[in-house]
């Protein structure tokens, strides 16, 4: 182990050469007559998973990372070996600081006691004594809008009031570090929103955090760093941008297989259907072809398409969007709105290509690309291509944060 | 690892009340269960042993006698089954969190002390009450309560990581429970077998819960007990059940530990 930053104070965690294998039992040995039979028998009465194999990366104090991959690549048990839940088969995990994991809302809560019995319980486990919950003890019931309820079990809660008691507790977390599993996977739109708002917190006091998650948007809005762990190994240690195109990829190929998998399993209810989606999208391929290529300079996003018509389609226009990380469409343009109105030939064999500016007055972050050919009164798609490209915008002058518009703000007393 | 860091403290305390808190749940009576529960095991087995059968024969306070035997063994019973369960209960904590997991173990055998504690006053009304005549010997009860504890406690860690793997193990237990019910003089005077097995019975008192509980007895209760010391002819002999005592914690401890890093996988 030649890792010389090991004692560097600004190291957070090290993970150095990490492999971890689960034994699965083949049959139910957890009998003690299963197990003597197998020790008798000389069978080993279990099969060797390996989930990680040879995992090595560092951790900076005020990193943001996302660890993101496929379920069932060990993204999971990775959290959990950092968390000291598990422990490493073979090289080891350095963590400096205090760390506290996230790998499930409320965890301790037990049903059966109360609101209030919970958060103490919860709040010991997060390494609290009773006296600091004493002291945020309404701060935290008033954030999760629960007052008159506390002295209630929480098996009486809503679901809604659970996640908002739990994530009234998670957010008093006191430590250097943070691990976070999947929480965004619960919740509604106002509670995502509330998260997302935690993390923007977290990422501007410079906390470390280490967050699993499926949502390439959040990797991309709030990570300096992302790791892309596939089938056990590291993929990519990289930024968020390489490491969530990679990812598409990688559910690419998985959305491919899955097709292939029901061509091949007969003619069932389900398969028909995809078989029916799949026959859709390959004719939309056959529709259109298209490239996109982009430059991005300080004032102006510029965009080059090429379209290559695979058939004469009529009445086709092409609509060209922006996405932010979240999803909201920032920018949208089609060739048939009012002020473009450039009709375009999708005739066989006749490419155009269409160029495109945009002035950059856009926020830091990164977007998304969609590019659709649609028919002239959108009861059809000639061809969707979502995520055709990501782009990542410093503005040098932070938008989001400074921009303000004109305002004008007056106070009249109003007289009896 | 600091055993008893400020952190480890305050979640042993909210681990215990949790557990005491969550024992009685829904029960009308709640904690006075903890105490009706060994009352009413006495009412049977004073009526039956003490009355019908005429076994307590000329100890002197035999209802007390009784009582204070059936206390003490409730509280092993109780303590080494909370702690075979404690781990296996606390499964999705462990599956979620890392903290020291002997706490569980700790949390589950103290709330049986707790309920030991109350189970003793109890004993103490009825001493009272019946003109038990106190002597300075009732000081060492400490030590014995000590005694019993550990043993429980390394039985309890023991058995507590054995059955994350192997749930037959709780069957086995509750036989052992039994069986270890019947080996040590708790229903029947220890006269009893010394009358007809005379060295039988020298060897039944080496176990340690004969020991404690017929010590137990003898400070409390009455000096007309019989303990191990007073059988053997000397006090040595009490070496080999506190002996047995520290080489079980030891083990308990030892096994714990080595296998406590795969409870959250194994689980």
């Amino acid at each position: 182990m030649s890792i010389d930053s090991k004692n560097n104070k600004e190291v957070a965690i090290q993970v150095s050469h990490v492999s971890k294998s689960f034994k699965l039992p083949l049959e139910r040995a957890s009998s003690l007559k299963q197990a003597i039979f197998n020790a008798i028998s000389g069978k080993k009465g279990y099969e060797e998973h390996q989930v990680l194999r040879d995992i090595s990366f560092t951790i900076n104090k005020g990193d943001f990372i996302g660890i993101v991959g496929r379920n069932g690549s060990g993204k999971s048990t990775l959290l959990k070996l950092m968390a000291q839940i598990y422990y490493p088969e073979k090289g080891d995990i350095t963590v400096n600081g205090v760390l506290v994991p996230f790998i499930e809302l409320g965890v301790g809560f037990s049903p059966e006691l109360t609101g209030h019995d919970n958060v103490y319980l919860n709040g010991a486990l997060m390494g609290f004594s009773t006296k600091e919950i004493d002291a945020m003890y309404d701060d935290i019931v008033d954030f999760a809008e629960l007052g008159e309820f506390m002295e209630q079990k929480i098996k009486n809660y809503s679901s809604g009031m659970l996640v908002r008691l739990a994530f009234s507790m998670a957010i008093r977390a006191q430590s250097d570090i943070l691990l976070l599993d999947e929480i965004l996977a619960v919740g509604d739109e106002a509670f995502q929103r509330k998260c997302y708002a935690y993390f923007a917190k977290l990422r501007r006091e410079k906390k470390t955090v280490i967050l699993v998650t499926h949502s390439m948007d959040s990797v991309q809005r709030f990570c300096n760093r992302a790791i892309l762990i596939h089938d056990g190994d590291l993929k990519i240690d990289g930024s968020p941008l390489e490491v969530a195109q990679a990812y598409q990829e990688l559910n690419n190929q998985r959305l491919d297989l899955a097709d292939l998998e029901s061509q091949f399993s007969g003619a069932s209810d389900e398969s028909g259907r995809n078989h029916e989606l799949e026959e859709a999208n390959r004719q939309r391929r056959e529709n259109v072809d298209i490239a996109v290529s982009h430059s991005i300079s300080a004032d102006k996003l510029i965009f080059d398409i090429d379209l290559i018509p695979k058939r004469t389609l009529e009445d086709a226009v092409l609509t060209f969007v922006i996405n932010s990380e979240v999803g909201e469409i920032v920018f949208r343009v089609a060739s048939d709105d009012k002020n473009v109105n450039q009709p375009i030939d999708f005739t066989e064999g006749h490419d155009s290509h269409v160029h495109l500016e945009v002035d950059n007055i856009f926020p830091n972050g990164i977007f998304s690309v969609q590019v659709a050919v649609k028919k002239a009164d959108r009861s059809d798609n000639y061809l969707m291509a979502n995520n055709v490209l990501l782009f990542e915008v410093h503005a040098p002058v932070d938008v989001s944060q400074n921009w303000k518009p004109p305002f004008r703000f007056a106070v009249t007393p109003k007289k009896d | 690892m600091k055993l008893f860091s400020k952190r480890n403290r305050v979640l042993l305390h909210e681990l215990t009340v949790t557990d005491f808190k969550l024992r009685y749940q829904q029960s009308a009576l709640g904690y006075l269960w903890s105490i009706l529960k060994p009352l009413m095991l006495f009412a049977v087995m004073y009526v039956v042993f003490a009355k019908f059968l005429a076994m307590g024969g000329d100890i002197p306070n035999y209802a007390v006698y009784l009582l204070a035997g059936i206390s003490f063994w409730t509280f092993f019973a109780e303590a080494t089954t909370q702690g075979l369960q404690a781990i296996v209960s606390r499964g999705d904590l462990i599956r979620k969190i890392n903290f020291p997991k002997y706490i569980i173990v700790l949390s589950g055998t103290i709330s049986a002390l707790i309920n030991l504690f109350f189970n003793l006053l109890v004993v103490l009304v009825f001493a009272v009450l019946t003109g038990v005549k106190f002597r300075w010997t009732i000081l060492l009860l400490p030590f014995n309560i000590l005694e019993m504890y550990l043993l429980a406690l390394g039985i309890g860690l023991l058995l507590g990581s054995l059955f994350v793997k192997y749930r037959d193990v709780g069957y086995l237990w509750e036989v052992a429970l039994q069986l270890f019910f019947y080996g040590t003089p708790i229903i029947y005077p220890i006269t009893m077998v010394s009358a007809t097995h005379p060295f039988m019975a020298k060897l039944l008192m080496l176990s340690p819960m004969a020991q404690v509980i017929q010590d137990i007895r003898y400070n409390l209760v009455t000096d007309y007990t019989q303990t191990l010391w007073s059988m053997w002819g000397t006090p040595l002999i009490g070496l080999i059940p506190v002996g047995i005592v520290l080489i079980v914690l030891a083990f308990g401890a030892w096994y714990f530990g080595k296998s406590s890093k795969k409870f959250a996988e194994v689980m």
